[in-house]
């Protein structure tokens, strides 16, 4: 967050409606997501309650556990929930494209899926509670004498392998709609407040008559807005609690039956709202254009759900209950690297991003005023093909030095360095660069139309930019004294398979 | 009405947003803030426990301390370093009866704990003890789960908590808020000690977490260092006297009776009475408080009302020095007001910022 | 720097050397994995590092010695060559990378970007961290000992991919300095002994709880004026002591102060005592103030036009402050910026940079922007013990803080509550209470100047 967002807030505050925070959208979103809304049962560390899932708008459904305190339920309700999860999965394993990757330090070709799913869960609790749901189930056995049916596993793999996705950004595999709108709007309320995907929606599209304010407050109210889950309302709770009770005593089937019948409809009174406030995030997301590198990372998450599927199809092993040495060292390598390609990305995509970077004195924007199309200077060998372009531009750009390389978002693939900055008196300045590529390969002139800007084009450039570099790891076997030593390879046992759930 | 007292919790919560008089003073008091609320015309917020957070917090106590504390000896020989004894529990809430007010309890812990100090009965567990502490001129009866017997000479405090940690982990911002009230018990103590003549070393400076593990009803206990915490709490017990000063300069009249005439007759300090006094003690807002203050709600309105920006968050607030209020530092950042001197820098980054907004969004600056 | 000093009885200088002797004697005899030795800042870690180098090669075969940035490398490798000229030593270069001149001089220096490109293996090879990890071992044997300088900034990460390179280790760190840094915030590690977010040696001594743990004992860079508080504040549980007494080390402002100005009664004061504290008026600011700003490059400005005379071990007769020998320490690199464009062109060769880059270094004088001044908030990052502790620690005469008024109550506004995780020890002290104590030492008439 910058002075930029801040600004934004401040406006969002004053005229009642949320600012944007960014010109495209930097999320993928898929043509069929699929939106689950789950609830947990309050004081347990992880006792599914109900959710409401589906791919279709206009098809929610309700799974709920009635005895919710019962393992047995708990189960069938997972495995009721795989039902739905698994089969649309599976529906993306079927079409496949082929490219060019690495496997095993050799070129090859392989394939991935065409399109892979996407999970959408209100809040970052969502997310928390999918993880702790698979959790307690990835390692659950299929046979022996606690058996769960076999979509409880798998289901478990999914869930974490979706949750632990979840963590790097620019991944979209598994978002959560609180946090996918706030990178696009700012509120007049606090982050805090913006937890709450009404009082959110209320800000961003207020219903006709309200303004944010009025909007976030009504949304306050768990009696009109229930909270999104996976917590519920403390208040709710006295009467589902009673609603429960009664369905452990009831003696007859008829009874029972009724009473169930009645939970559903407290249920999906409570989690109706929040399906709507999803999809209705859905459109707001779409109405943003994606940018331009969106497509790209949405490549990288179907090529990474194309071989997790594969992996499950062979080993499928569940994942550790921890990260090795070296397993975390890894992760923590590709988190780090995917943060600061993923702001990059965001940068070049989108000017609001670029300029909170223009504002750090990272980047500016500035009009051609001059351009020498046919420079060539003295290189070591030969003469080089520089191009020489001078702009203007409103403030001296203050983290900028001599030499530096940039790169402009709408010429990324023409290298430039900052040869000059000369201040003007009226606080405006004047800057030199000279391209360094991105001339149709011509090593003399003169370069095709199009490839030296022209005067009164207005380009923005900045020194931003990945030193990404490979690290290299040792194998599990090979971790050293330091750390512990090689770990123990993972075997289930049947103590997994057992593990109480109460 | 007699008025709420101190708890560890809300002791501990001292160390959250101190800076907030007119809680400081409503807590000093006693005052009832979610009935404050009500009288005020605000939501107090959802700070209902779930009952079913209720039962299953019962239960998973129960549960640790069934069998003469098995579960908890048990854990204090896989945490603790010295060997550990088996114990007696005594269980204060029983031994006095259930209606038994907390002084009873409290003095009743006193002899127990004279024993203890004179190695008479130096095994012995205090299940529901009650301790006090002198805060701010009133005395806080504070009950912590339990007492361990000494072991290598040291009492430890247990805190029983329902939830979970999963392969190790908790969640570590309800296990710093279990560590804070475990300090204020761990304080209570020492000075009880002290006061008895023993020495404050006799507490030790850990506490031992006692929550479910993984998805299960099994206990998990780790010991947990308390140095910090204690450092934290002792600090804002030092400044704490301050609240009566601060509650000192109200005005004569000001009054935070909550309490109505008869069963249920009309209150004896009229809402606007009520509204003046609390407007009169100064508030610090912010968003944070959502999650603690019942009175938040109401002090988030009157931010609202006159145009705070740190309602907006603590950044917001930092990005805007000297400019409290949105509708002048929008003023100042579109030009159509001059800022001094010191105001300067703020507002010409705020300008800045406009300027690039409005050109990524092809707008004019305060359209 | 052990040369000349008193070898017997109980002064620090035969503490000191008795500490390093006991090191050298730990890595003859040790049948464990290594040694870690914590310092204080200023004790002689360099000197220890390069001592222990050239033992290690001498007495037990080829060691390898892990750096965190090729700038510590290269002094390192200065001074192991101009100490041990006769000593063999491969620096192994980034790719592309050159030895700067004050290495290249050295005639028993190699450098090369390949391990197999030094010759034979030179009994001493220094390199990055990061570099490390890309070497193959010789034929696939480990050598037997590795030197790992400044461990306490190095992750947990970095040791993982090049410890499998060594069999033993010594670990030479200052453990108040900042900790190490990574880009992104996650809880999932926490209380795995392994997290990749540690330090190095946290998580060697996690594996290898029986690894012994030395002390330098005296420091040789802070004043008597500056050791006790920093020992207090930042080293609670390590005492250390200085080196010299407050007789040994005096500064003289030969050219009396202008009136009552702020800015020259402050340097009096941190003439007098080695620590001065300008209090300007209470106001919350952006994190670039101008005023702070303003008044450090004065001060810095006023230290040279006042002739200021500096007398100590190195120069018992005295001598002048030069711009090189003043640091102007901050937080945030736009603060750094600010101060640097008010600086007067012949102030040019003033340090000013960022806690992070002045770790490891020592000037005579040092500006400091107190981390906290004008905030609205006290966050980690600000509070965060390791800035503090480099910026009051780089000092050998004196130490001038530049703060708004106000720091106090933010202290008592945001006391620390982290959140806590399981089998996470506590780090002491934490940043809250270290900022206490300077706060508490610094707020009194014999260093405090109101402007």
């Amino acid at each position: 967050m910058s002075v930029l967002t801040t600004y934004a807030r401040l406006r969002a505050a004053e005229a009642g409606r949320a600012e944007p925070l960014a010109t495209v959208r930097h999320v993928h979103l898929a043509a069929r997501p699929f939106v689950l809304i789950p609830l947990a049962l309050a004081g347990e560390a992880c006792a599914p309650l109900a959710a409401l899932v589906g791919a279709e708008r206009e098809r929610p459904e309700l799974l709920i556990v009635a005895e919710p305190r019962d393992r047995t339920q708990r189960f069938a309700f997972v495995a009721d929930l795989a039902d739905r999860v698994l089969p649309h999965l599976d529906s993306f394993t079927r079409d496949t494209e082929e490219y060019t990757g690495r496997r095993d330090g050799a070129k090859r070709i392989l394939t991935r899926c065409t399109e892979a799913p996407q999970i959408l869960v209100p809040n970052p609790g969502g997310i928390a509670f999918l993880r702790l749901l698979g959790r307690s189930t990835r390692f659950r056995g299929t046979e022996g004498p606690h058996a769960v049916p076999p979509g409880v596993p798998l289901l478990g793999k999914w869930l974490t392998w979706f949750t632990d996705r979840a963590e790097f950004p620019g991944s979209s595999q598994l978002l959560a709609m609180t946090e996918a709108l706030s990178v696009h709007w700012a509120t007049g309320q606090s982050g805090t407040e913006d937890g709450n995907l009404a009082s959110l929606i209320g800000w961003i599209a207020p219903p006709d008559g309200h303004d944010g304010h009025e909007a976030a407050r009504l949304a306050e109210d768990p009696a009109l807005r229930p909270p999104a889950g996976p917590a519920t309302d403390p208040v709710f709770d006295h009467t589902l609690h009673e609603l429960l009770d009664r369905y452990e005593r009831a003696g007859t089937d008829p009874l029972r039956a009724a009473l169930r019948h009645q939970l559903e409809k407290q249920l999906r009174s409570q989690l109706a709202p929040t399906w709507d406030l999803m999809w209705r995030g859905v459109d707001l997301l779409r109405s943003l254009p994606p940018g331009a590198s969106v497509a790209g990372r949405w490549e990288f998450d179907r090529t990474l759900f194309t071989d997790y599927a594969a992996y499950l199809a062979e080993t499928g092993l569940p994942q550790a209950r921890r990260d090795h040495a070296v397993g975390a060292a890894r992760r923590l390598a590709r988190l780090e690297d995917a943060t600061a390609r993923y702001e990059l990305a965001r940068a070049y995509d989108d000017p609001l991003v670029m300029a909170e970077h223009e504002l750090a004195g990272r980047a500016f924007t500035g009009v051609v005023i001059a351009t020498d199309p046919s420079r060539m200077v003295k290189g070591p060998r030969s003469a080089l093909f520089r191009p020489l372009v001078t702009l203007r531009t409103d403030a001296l750009p203050p983290r900028l030095e001599l030499g530096d390389k940039v790169k402009s978002p709408t010429r990324r693939d023409q290298p430039a360095r900052l040869l000059a900055v000369r201040a003007l008196p009226d606080g405006d300045a004047e800057i030199d660069l000279e391209l360094e590529g991105g001339l149709a390969r011509k090593r003399k002139p003169p370069a095709p139309p199009g490839c030296v800007p022209e005067p009164g084009e207005e380009l923005c450039y900045t020194v931003l930019d990945t030193g990404h570099s490979p690290l290299a790891f040792p194998d599990d076997e090979a971790t050293p004294w330091t750390h512990g030593g090689p770990p123990t390879p993972y075997t289930p046992t049947e103590d997994d398979a057992d593990e109480a759930w109460e | 009405m007699p008025p709420l007292s101190y708890d560890a919790r809300k002791i501990a919560a001292l160390t959250t947003n101190p800076g907030c008089a007119r809680r400081a003073v409503l807590d000093a008091a006693g005052i009832d803030k979610a009935r404050l609320a009500g009288r005020l015309g605000a939501t107090p917020g959802a700070f209902t426990q779930s009952p079913f957070a209720l039962t299953r917090g019962r239960a998973f106590e129960a549960l640790v301390k069934a069998n003469g504390y098995a579960e908890l000896i048990t854990l204090l020989r896989a945490e603790l370093a010295a060997p550990v004894e088996e114990a007696r529990v005594a269980d204060l809430a029983a031994a006095e009866g259930d209606r038994a007010s907390v002084r009873t309890r409290a003095r009743a812990t006193e002899r127990l704990l004279k024993r203890v100090i004179a190695e008479e009965d130096s095994r012995l567990i205090l299940d529901h003890p009650v301790l006090t502490l002198e805060i701010a001129g009133q005395t806080a009866y504070l009950e912590p789960d339990a007492l361990s017997h000494r072991i290598g000479d040291r009492i430890h405090v247990v805190v029983i908590k329902s939830f979970a940690a999963i392969d190790g982990q908790a969640d570590p911002r309800k296990t710093a808020a279990a560590a804070r009230e475990a300090a204020v018990h761990v304080l209570a103590l020492r000075r009880t000690l002290t006061g008895l003549g023993a020495s404050a070393d006799l507490v030790a400076d850990q506490f031992l977490l006692v929550c479910p593990k993984d998805f299960s009803n099994r206990p998990y206990g780790r010991l947990i260092d308390l140095r910090q915490q204690l450092d934290a709490v002792e600090h804002q017990l030092r400044r704490l006297a301050r609240a009566e000063d601060l509650a000192g300069a109200l005005d004569a009249d000001a009054s935070l009776d909550l309490s109505v005439q008869g069963d249920q007759g009309p209150p004896v300090v009229s809402d606007d009475h009520l509204a003046r006094t609390v407007e009169s003690l100064d508030y610090l807002y912010e968003p944070g408080c959502l999650d603690f203050c019942e009175l938040s709600r109401h002090c988030r309105e009157k931010a609202l009302a006159a145009g705070a920006p740190a309602r907006l968050g603590g950044t917001v607030g930092g990005d805007l020095p000297g400019l409290d209020h949105i509708a002048v530092a929008l003023s100042l950042a579109h030009g159509q007001a001059e800022p001094d001197e010191h105001r300067r820098e703020v507002v010409e980054r705020l300008r800045a910022a406009a300027r690039l907004r409005a050109r990524c969004l092809g707008r004019g600056v305060a359209s | 720097m052990t040369g000349g000093r008193d070898m017997t009885a109980d002064t620090p200088a035969a503490r000191a050397d008795a500490a390093v002797a006991r090191v050298l004697h730990d890595v003859d005899h040790t049948t464990g994995r290594g040694v870690v030795v914590d310092s204080p800042p200023g004790a002689g870690k360099s000197t220890l590092v390069v001592r222990a180098a050239a033992h290690l090669a001498e007495g037990q075969g080829p060691v390898m010695v892990v750096a965190q940035t090729n700038e510590q490398v290269d002094d390192l490798v200065d001074r192991l060559a101009t100490r041990h000229p006769r000593l063999r030593v491969g620096r192994l270069l980034k790719s592309g990378g050159t030895l700067p001149g004050r290495v290249r001089r050295h005639g028993n220096v190699t450098g090369a970007e390949k391990l197999s490109d030094l010759g034979t293996l030179p009994p001493v090879v220094v390199t990055t961290a990061a570099k490390w990890a890309f070497v193959k071992a010789p034929e696939g044997t480990p050598w037997g000992w590795a030197i790992v300088d400044e461990a306490y900034q190095m992750r947990s990460d970095a040791l993982l991919r090049c410890a499998g390179l060594f069999e033993r280790a010594l670990f030479v760190g200052d453990p108040g300095q900042l900790d190490p840094f990574a880009t992104v915030e996650t809880e999932r590690w926490a209380g795995l002994t392994w997290d990749p977010l540690r330090n190095a040696v946290d998580v060697t001594l996690a594996h290898n709880p029986r690894m012994p743990t030395r002390r330098l004992p005296v420091s040789w860079r802070l004043p008597a004026t500056a050791a006790g508080l920093v020992g207090r504040a930042f080293y609670p549980f390590t005492p250390f002591t200085p080196g010299t007494s407050s007789a040994d080390r005096r500064v003289r402002l030969p050219v009396p102060a202008l009136g009552a100005d702020p800015v020259d009664r402050v340097l009096d004061r941190a003439a007098a005592t080695g620590w001065g504290y300008l209090r300007l008026p209470a106001r919350h600011s952006l994190r670039v103030d101008g005023e702070v700003a303003a008044a450090l490059a004065t001060a810095a400005g006023r230290l040279l036009a006042r002739g200021t005379i500096t007398h100590c071990d190195q120069a018992p007769e005295g001598r002048e402050l030069t711009p090189e020998r003043i640091a102007i320490g901050v937080t945030h690199n736009d603060q750094a910026d600010a101060v640097r464009a008010r600086l007067s062109p012949e102030l040019a060769g003033v340090t000013v940079d960022t806690a992070n880059k002045l770790q490891g270094r020592e000037f005579d004088v040092t500006l400091v922007w107190h981390p906290l001044s004008g905030r609205a908030d006290a966050s980690a990052f600000h509070l965060e013990t390791g800035r503090l502790c480099v910026l009051l620690s780089r000092h050998r005469h004196a130490c001038v803080v530049v703060a708004r008024d106000g720091i106090r109550s933010l202290l008592d506004r945001h006391p620390s509550s982290q959140p806590l995780h399981l089998d996470v020890p506590p780090k002491f002290p934490d940043g809250w209470r270290a900022h206490q104590t300077i706060m508490e030492h610094l707020d009194r008439p014999d260093f405090l100047v109101g402007a």
